[in-house]
């Protein structure tokens, strides 16, 4: 059902994540003012936007599960919604990593670009207790959908919040102008972006295979069970 | 084109770029687990049927 036309899109991944690499390595050009620490750029940003993709993808998803009651659109929102706690994960990492490299710190409270990806971040971490702490699955995928809804129109607001924050510190990458990265930097950002894109839809399409497999092996049991 | 200079600077790329493929690795090992353990499960309830 989910792994229809997966392996094609994993090869594609591969591909595009690998000619992506290349490019940040042997085709962009070093920053002028960060110089080698900024090739984190490429990883840290593209995870940071496929990362809020996914969490408005899983409102969205939440939306059609509450509109026509389907369950597996419930899972297909839950999964989008772990996805990108994971890789929500990858961009905190990466983020104190690149910070420490080039401001001499693991974190900085008053940079609201990163503050308010921690909240997003933490904020979907509730997700989890939320679900799992509800055993009726009905009332389980209804709850969890109004969380993703609501949560997932926070992500947006976030994404407008930091354009209007006053602090500089954190650089602007994309601008109403269309940022200002010289061509080849550009080239090799949107590569990056659109392998991290298909990565994380080869990844989520894989865990939705996993785990409609696996329920459809627990109603062979009942079924086997109810026989006996 | 750009060298790759394994200094100060270098450590950190290289620290990132490990986190992202670390992450990735660990997830795709958890679901290639949870298949095989599918797998597993599917063997067993054929040969039950096969008893």
């Amino acid at each position: 059902m989910y792994s229809k036309g997966l392996a094609p899109l994993a090869a594609a991944t591969v591909v595009t994540l690998t000619t992506a690499f290349a490019l940040v390595f042997f085709y962009a050009p070093n920053d002028a003012d960060q110089g080698f620490v900024q090739k984190i750029f490429y990883v840290h940003v593209p995870m940071a936007i496929v990362a809020l993709g996914g969490f408005v993808a899983g409102g969205v998803f939440a939306i059609k599960h509450l509109r026509s009651g389907d369950s597996s659109w419930d899972m297909r929102s839950y999964v989008a919604i772990h996805q990108s706690i994971i890789l929500g994960l990858g961009v905190l990492v990466t983020g104190a990593i690149w910070a420490k490299a080039s401001w001499g710190h693991w974190w900085v409270w008053d940079e609201p670009v990163l503050v308010s990806f921690l909240v997003v971040f933490l904020l979907y971490c509730v997700y989890y207790p939320l679900r799992f702490s509800i055993e009726d699955r009905e009332r389980q995928a209804r709850y969890s959908s109004v969380f993703a809804i609501t949560a997932g129109a926070f992500v947006p607001l976030n994404f407008v919040a930091v354009r209007m924050a006053e602090s500089f510190t954190h650089p602007r990458v994309l601008s109403q102008t269309g940022g200002d990265l010289p061509g080849d930097m550009r080239l090799t950002f949107l590569v990056a972006l659109l392998g991290m894109a298909l990565l994380f839809v080869t990844l989520w399409k894989l865990e939705l295979t996993a785990k409609h497999a696996s329920m459809q092996l627990k109603k062979l049991r009942n079924r086997a069970r109810v026989a006996a | 084109m750009p060298a790759l200079p394994l200094d100060e600077a270098g450590k950190y790329v290289a620290g990132a770029y490990v986190v992202f493929v670390a992450l990735i690795l660990i997830y795709v090992a958890i679901i290639a687990a949870k298949i095989a353990r599918i797998d597993r499960q599917i063997s067993e309830l054929v040969s039950e049927d096969d008893e």
